[in-house]
């Protein structure tokens, strides 16, 4: 259980794994996640869980090295366990009844949205897809995904490739050009879910968005992934992690994820320094 | 000894514990209550009067045999003592620590009309703690190697999962425990503090319950992962669901979701389970201001004020709505919390938490209470004095008001009965639920309550599962 069987670097520092856990794998919808830790001492943190594969009974895990865990994940080779990993957890994307959707990528997010793009090219609903990164080569799974899009789009900041510029301008070009959408699905920066959000609000576009904040438990126990929707207060975990991006309040949500930024850059040091090290 | 020889200890007062001291611990996380000596324990247990027909057994949930154990401590046959009380408890050296004794056992002892009861639960300790200093924990359990009368399943292992599982593998059942966290032992684990409850003696325990030849598997979210129904195709007889009182309230007052305000789940599960208080050794950070307000009067709150003081904040207040008559932790820890420097603001309720620019909490504002007429609970209702308003200056805000079960396993169990709060109905002699083969027991069926509770009802459980998986197998 829980062994490393493919290992991919996509970009530098984003990387690709596939786990074996035949439990997980046959539980496992679009939109979920699973919570993991790597050594006894390890924190547990949320990854999306990207893509299954039931026969085979593995799991896609995407992630990008940002903080001590990742960095920690991304050392692990193929053949290697994770010690602890948890899931399916969350509620799964509803994709019921769409005819057509847009679905904006950032940075990672593109890895985050392949399996909802496939269950929705399966259920024949036409996908536009934009991906955005900040320049080409930290554009992942383009070939992946291309082939359940009708059109695929990319927005890269520095124009390397596509649209020099933000998704958003891409998004907004396709609704001005009288592009019509049952609903948008954002994943990336909460910044850009953020901006993606204000925009679609305009057109009234439905626009789903998918939450990673801190978590502990991701069972409802704890109360740490709380956020604000519609003036309520819900629990990622377990009411999300995907919700209705008009309703969010992203500045908390800003705000809730900065909540350990010092603990987290002094956790990174030491990793670096014992890493330089030779550990 | 002969009855007619035999002079009890008349003191009124039990042989005092020792402990470490105030100043010093709240510097660390090391326990705070040091445990009898071999001579202390002796000397405690000739304070029992052996009473001819002894009401304290009635004060235990699991019916210990209280009198027989104290004698044989007593007579120094501390390891016979150990197994004697091990045959109706499973987890002594947790009970002795944690139980709240002076509403059980004793509350009933007789000698405390005049004066202080026997100090059962010290007693309870000093017997599981001797048997474990000895190689082998003073001898294994047997494990039995028949043919198994059947396979249970139990969801959770806190004190309820771990005693009904102990229980069945003992009366011959292969029993495979799901926990949904990466350790098992529940609330003992994610909890209640080293200081008052060592993880060691968790896992001691846990090992013994092991050694029977059940089988914990963590990371298993029953509800998520496998449902009820799929553990039944799977070929289990019965199943027990022990998975805790659920999730934490949160007051709904405004400014809630300000960095620095957290549940004491979250807090203490920080703490606990992750090792917090050793970051950066261990990753998971929790971070207390200068100054903390913990909401609420049971022992979550006393635990997470008391873990917040060894974290080293300045100032910890208590803010309860109440006064401390209806407060319902252990007498126990209001002392420590107390003789640590802990204040205690009683009759007292938060209204809104003020913020900074950066999100983060910059105070408390509270109103005054009076206590008026008794509510549906007995206890007097509190109500706000009008104009009483005042801030609290504190940056850390932690919740411990209660909590809701948790809908995960109701959600994805057809035909599982609920209370109107959402826990389960379960019958209190056997823990039957609504569902055939289902059985329930503990906080999630009686709302947060208390180990022993929880390990009664994993009990009576596990003789209702026995009786029910027998008559069908025959059937
Ligand atoms: C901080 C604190 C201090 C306390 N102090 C005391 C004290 O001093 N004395 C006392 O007697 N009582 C005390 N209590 C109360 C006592 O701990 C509880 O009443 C007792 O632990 C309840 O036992 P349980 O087995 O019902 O549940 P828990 O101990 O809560 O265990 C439930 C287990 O089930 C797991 N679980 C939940 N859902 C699922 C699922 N879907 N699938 C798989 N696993 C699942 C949980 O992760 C957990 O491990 C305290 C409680 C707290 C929180
Ligand atoms: S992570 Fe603990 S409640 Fe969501």
């Amino acid at each position: 259980m829980n062994r490393i069987l493919k290992k991919r670097v996509l970009a530098p520092a984003v990387k690709l794994i596939e786990v074996e856990n035949p439990f997980i794998a046959a539980k496992a919808e679009p939109g979920q996640f699973v919570i993991l830790r790597v050594y006894e001492k390890g924190e547990r943190i949320p990854l999306t869980i990207s893509d299954y594969d039931r026969e085979k009974g593995t799991l896609t895990i995407v992630f990008q090295e940002i903080g001590k865990t990742t960095t920690l994940l991304g050392r692990l080779e193929e053949g290697d366990r994770i010690l602890d990993l948890v899931g399916p957890l969350g509620k799964p994307t509803n994709l019921e009844n769409l005819q057509r959707v847009v679905v904006i990528g950032g940075g990672l997010g593109t890895a985050l949205v392949l399996s909802q793009v496939k269950e929705m090219h399966k259920k024949g609903t036409r996908v536009d897809c934009i991906i955005g990164a900040r320049n080409k080569d930290l554009i992942i799974l383009e070939e992946e995904i291309s082939p359940y899009c009708e059109n695929l789009y990319i927005a890269t900041d520095d124009g390397s490739r596509g649209h020099k510029g933000f998704v958003t301008d891409v998004l907004k070009k396709l609704l001005d050009e009288g592009n019509r959408y049952d609903r948008a699905i954002a994943v990336g920066p909460l910044i850009m879910m953020k901006v993606v959000s204000n925009l679609t609000r305009q057109y009234g576009l439905p626009t789903v968005v998918s939450m990673n904040p801190i978590m502990v438990d991701g069972t409802g126990m704890c109360g740490c992934c709380r956020l604000t929707v519609g003036g309520e207060t819900k629990f990622a975990c377990v009411d999300g992690p995907e919700f209705d991006g008009h309703l969010v309040d992203f500045d908390e949500v800003i705000k809730r994820t900065g909540m350990y930024r010092e603990e987290e850059k002094l956790a990174m040091e030491l990793l670096q320094r014992s890493l330089e090290g030779g550990l | 000894m002969a009855e007619s020889k035999r002079k009890p200890n008349l003191a009124k007062t039990k042989v005092p514990m020792p402990e470490q001291d105030p100043q010093a611990r709240v510097k660390n996380f090391e326990e705070v209550a040091l445990g009898y000596t071999p001579a202390q324990a002796v000397e405690e247990a000739k304070r029992c009067l052996r009473c001819k027909e002894p009401h304290c057994i009635d004060g235990c949930p699991v019916n210990v045999q209280i009198p027989e154990f104290i004698r044989l401590i007593e007579e120094e046959r501390f390891v016979e003592a150990y197994h004697k009380i091990l045959e109706m408890n499973n987890l002594p050296a947790i009970c002795g620590r944690v139980c709240p004794q002076e509403n059980q056992c004793e509350k009933l002892c007789l000698r405390g009309e005049k004066g202080e009861p026997v100090a059962i639960g010290r007693l309870e300790r000093f017997a599981a703690d001797y048997a474990a200093s000895l190689p082998e924990n003073g001898g294994k359990p047997a494990v039995r190697d028949s043919q198994p009368k059947g396979r249970v399943a139990v969801i959770g292992s806190g004190p309820a999962g771990l005693t009904c599982a102990a229980d069945l593998a003992k009366a011959g059942y292969r029993v495979t425990v799901f926990e949904a966290f990466h350790t098992p032992g529940g609330v003992l684990v994610y909890g209640i503090p080293e200081f008052r409850l060592p993880k060691s003696i968790v896992q001691r325990e846990i090992e013994n319950v092991k050694s029977l030849g059940v089988d914990i598997q963590t990371n298993m979210v029953i509800g998520k992962v496998l449902s009820i129904d799929e553990l039944f195709a799977q070929g289990y007889d019965a199943v027990f669901i022990g998975t805790g009182a659920g999730l934490p309230d949160f007051l709904r007052i405004p400014g809630e979701n300000l960095n620095g305000v957290m549940s004491a789940n979250e807090f203490l599960t920080r703490v606990n389970l992750m090792k917090g208080y050793r970051f950066p050794e261990y990753d998971t950070p929790v971070k207390v201001g200068r100054r903390v307000a913990v909401v609420g009067g049971g022992n979550v709150a006393m635990d997470a004020a008391r873990c917040a003081l060894r974290l080293g904040a300045e100032k910890v207040y208590i803010v309860y709505r109440r006064s401390e008559e209806e407060m319902p932790a252990r007498r126990e820890e209001v002392h420590h919390a107390k003789e640590e420097g802990i204040e205690f603001r009683l009759l007292t309720n938060p209204v809104r938490i003020l913020g900074d620019d950066a999100g983060w909490v910059r105070g408390m504002e509270c109103v005054c209470m009076e206590l008026g007429e008794p509510d549906a609970s007995g206890r007097r209702k509190p109500l706000c004095k009008p104009g009483s308003e005042h801030i609290v200056d504190v940056e850390t805000v932690i919740m411990a008001l209660g909590t809701t079960p948790n809908p995960l396993i109701a959600r994805t169990t057809p035909g599982l009965e609920l209370t109107r709060f959402g826990g389960i109905v379960a019958d209190e002699a056997t823990g039957q639920t609504s569902r055939e083969g289902v059985f329930a027991g503990g906080d999630i069926v009686t709302g947060a309550a208390t180990v022993i509770l929880a390990m009664g009802a994993g009990k009576k459980a596990a003789k209702a599962i026995d009786e029910y998986v027998t008559a069908k197998r025959q059937g």
